[in-house]
């Protein structure tokens, strides 16, 4: 039976097959889907970790326990779970692993356009790369034969385009694997470093071992056509040379680490020319290179940045490209903003107003980056706006700390803003943080997490509370405000970054697009009493527009937060509803 | 048979994945290859969104490129004037006259551009309908997303009764009816 699947839906189901018991990860798009949908088999236990660290490290837990073991993460989540897994490779498993990351080239929803197969590389794990659904699920199943017959843990890297596209999958039925017996193996087990220096040994013979398995496998595929042209590729690039040179002679690799070299070097002689075509870095390109097999085109004519497609393809190769017509006006960008009703807008309002340095995290409420609100100074990583409002205010002083805050998400500060604040206690800082607590992890699409009081497969557990855990760490200045009181918000926000202490503030309002989170009657606007002074648009609500130099709201999308009204001094908003 | 591109774009929230699945579900019960691509994340919360969807004999490029679609059903009318590059010669448009301001318009920043539908008129084959009304004609704005799959479904070469069944087969029990009339709405409107 054939079904039609995302690549994530398809890797879930690859896991289901390949008989895997369990599954640990961190949310990130473009990979957040398949923890989701390995949770809707009930033969799979499927959890969300705090970060993808943790998340490594219990699925090395799970392997050496003796189960086919998973994690999946983002590119920039494998810099996190990255320390784990590079001694989990000289480590190798017991029950087979494999470790998804979903690239984003293009950056559709990250923060850099990193390329995964360094790690590959750098780490010396075995890497697979599918380029649509079914390979998804296929390639899970051969990544668990590959970690089981070379005692290694296997990389499966995915990217947008194939994790977020939906193409036919065969399925088939799921193929139990016994738990294979634990035994205390201290010398493969303990990466201490008179044993490591021996598991290193063992690294290096594997990789050329690998290496040779690379030649012959099929995952490693020439398609032999017209012998003018040669495309060494993978991935979804694969499916851009098919597109645009459907005729073309083409070797499709699967396996991206190790790579072979005497089936390339085959594939060489047997075309004029020979192309690489990659998206990101040049990593096919510089093996080929490495091993003397000429490269008639790369990175030279497609580039560095981005996604490719067919036309960047036809168009790097000289090709007539299809004609189009182009609207001749400017059309206003649309940037993603946040909801009407989002607890972010209030909060971000506050800041714009008081012209706060604001030390930015990884969430929905980066979009207080944008305009109108331009309230954001600086975003890097998870977890990292406290470590940077630590360093900022410890180099610029009292005065910058009376200016400045962090802002981080609930789920972003389980994930690695705990030892930030640890460092705040610590080091005696006099940082504000501000934590915004909307009771779920919203940007990458409402995954719960430690402090909401709910599992992966919905369960109730322990709900961690904020507010405990700083003052465990030793902060003294708690509290906790409401973001659609901005006056409230505001006093607060103002008293405590004058105060000689570190303080975290939690923000507290649920996500509006959550289910139980109902929207109130929308408002109106008395078009008599608007004087037109564009107060109300400061907050930046997709919901009011500005016709005929007076204020409008949109009834069909406002949700009656009210934030609206309290920016108003005439009293022109009428209805809602207060609480 | 040649693979065919349709371009679903749209602002995020308005309902496009439900109206790409529904689709796509609608040419797999046709025998066809298909490919369905879409962008989660940052590029919903109200940012312009695009989907793909391809189907033939055999599909390779998930994407639709400039001047490949063969068919752009389009959420808002801005939209269409965004993604009017990627319809290829000869291609169809087919849009909802709904309008939803983006911020640089809210801010002032910029003007909402008039006369869109006119303008994109004089260089496609446009066809361009209220689907907002007439989804609240069905009975909620939010069907917004098969009235237009109904409009679509009058320009493909697919029986009606298997646009029906793939409805039946992606909306919730409870809108099915809605979903029904907001679909022989959109099929109609092409008759007005």
């Amino acid at each position: 039976m054939k079904k039609l699947m995302l690549g994530n839906q398809a890797v879930a189901r690859g896991l289901y097959e390949a008989g895997c018991r369990f599954v640990s990860s961190y949310p990130g798009t473009p990979s957040t889907e398949i923890t989701e949908q390995a949770a809707l088999y009930d033969e799979i236990y499927a959890e969300w970790a705090p970060n993808e660290k943790v998340a490594a490290e219990s699925a090395v837990g799970a392997s050496l326990a003796g189960a086919r073991s998973f994690c999946a993460m983002k590119h920039v989540g494998f810099n996190v779970a990255a320390d784990p897994l590079f001694t989990a490779s000289y480590n190798g498993v017991n029950g087979g692993m494999v470790v998804c990351v979903a690239d984003d080239p293009g950056m559709h929803s990250s923060q850099n356009e990193q390329d995964s197969r360094h790690y590959a590389i750098a780490a010396k794990l075995p890497m697979l790369e599918p380029s649509d659904s079914g390979e998804c699920a296929a390639f899970v199943g051969e990544a668990y034969e590959i970690s089981e017959r070379f005692d290694t843990p296997v990389i499966l890297r995915t990217c947008t385009r194939v994790a977020h596209s939906q193409s036919l999958v065969e399925l088939h039925d799921r193929q139990e694997k016994a738990i294979r017996p634990y035994e205390k193996n201290p010398q493969k087990n303990v990466a201490a470093p008179a044993n490591a220096v021996k598991r290193h040994i063992e690294v290096e013979k594997r990789l050329v071992e690998m290496q040779a398995f690379a030649e012959t496998t099929p995952l490693n595929r020439v398609e032999m056509g017209d012998t003018s042209i040669g495309f060494v590729t993978s991935g979804t690039c694969y499916l851009y040379v098919k597109e645009a040179f459907p005729r073309a002679s083409v070797l499709k690799l699967g396996m991206v680490n190790p790579m072979p070299v005497q089936k390339i070097r085959d594939f060489a002689a047997k075309v004029d020319r020979l192309i690489v075509v990659e998206e990101l870095d040049g990593v096919i390109e510089r093996h080929l290179r490495a091993n003397g097999i000429r490269v008639d085109g790369g990175k030279d004519i497609f580039g560095y940045l981005g996604e490719l497609s067919q036309n960047k393809l036809r168009a790097a190769m000289g090709e007539a490209l299809p004609k189009f017509n182009t609207y001749d006006e400017a059309v206003p960008g649309r940037p993603p903003v946040m909801c009407p009703g989002c607890p972010h807008r209030g909060l971000f309002s506050v800041l714009s107003k008081l012209k706060l340095t604001v030390l930015g995290d990884i969430g929905c409420y980066t979009l207080g980056s944008g305009a109108p609100l331009n309230a954001v100074d600086s975003v890097l990583c998870m977890g990292a706006s406290i470590g940077m409002a630590h360093g900022f205010t410890k180099i610029l002083g009292e005065e910058a700390a009376r200016r400045s805050v962090a802002v981080i998400g609930d789920s972003t500060f389980m994930h690695s803003g705990i030892t930030g604040v640890v460092n705040l206690a610590y080091n005696k800082s006099i940082a504000t943080v501000l934590v915004l607590d909307n009771s779920i992890t919203g940007m990458t699409g409402h995954q719960q997490n430690p402090t909401t009081g709910l599992t992966l497969k919905n369960e109730p557990t322990y709900p961690i509370r904020i507010e405990d855990v700083c003052r465990a760490m030793g902060i003294e200045r708690v509290r906790v405000v409401d973001p659609h009181d901005m006056a409230a918000t505001e006093d607060a926000i103002r008293e405590e970054i004058a105060a000689d202490a570190p303080s975290v503030i939690i923000v507290r309002r649920p996500c509006q697009l959550l289910k139980y989170v109902k929207a109130k009657p929308p408002l109106s606007i008395d078009p008599d009493k608007c004087k037109g002074c564009r107060s109300c648009m400061k907050i930046g609500c997709p919901a009011i527009r500005f016709v005929n130099k007076k204020a409008t709201i949109d009834p069909t999308i406002c949700v009656g937060c009210g934030l609206c009204e309290q920016m108003c001094k005439f009293g022109a908003f009428e209805g809602g509803e207060k609480e | 048979m040649k693979t065919t591109s349709i371009m679903i774009v749209g602002v995020g929230g308005q309902g496009t994945l439900l109206a790409s699945k529904l689709l796509g579900n609608v040419l797999l019960g046709a025998g066809y290859d298909v490919k369905l691509s879409e962008v989660h994340g940052m590029s919903q919360r109200g940012g312009s969104v695009v989907t793909y969807v391809k189907y033939g004999d055999k599909v390779y490029s998930p994407i639709v490129d400039q001047g490949e679609a063969d068919y752009i059903l389009s959420f808002e009318i801005l939209e269409s004037a965004r993604w009017i590059s990627y319809l290829k010669e000869g291609g169809v448009l087919l849009t909802n006259t709904q309008k939803t301001w983006p911020m640089p318009v809210i801010t002032g920043a910029m003007e909402y551009p008039e006369g869109i539908v006119e303008k994109l008129s004089a260089m496609a084959d446009v066809t361009a309908v209220d689907a907002l009304a007439l989804a609240e004609q069905a009975g909620s704005a939010k069907a917004v997303n098969v009235v237009l799959i109904g409009v679509l479904s009058r320009r493909m070469d697919i029986p009606e009764a298997a646009w029906i069944k793939a409805i039946e087969e992606t909306v919730p029990a409870k809108f099915l009816e809605m979903n029904k009339k907001a679909f022989q709405l959109g099929r109609q409107a092409l008759d007005a």
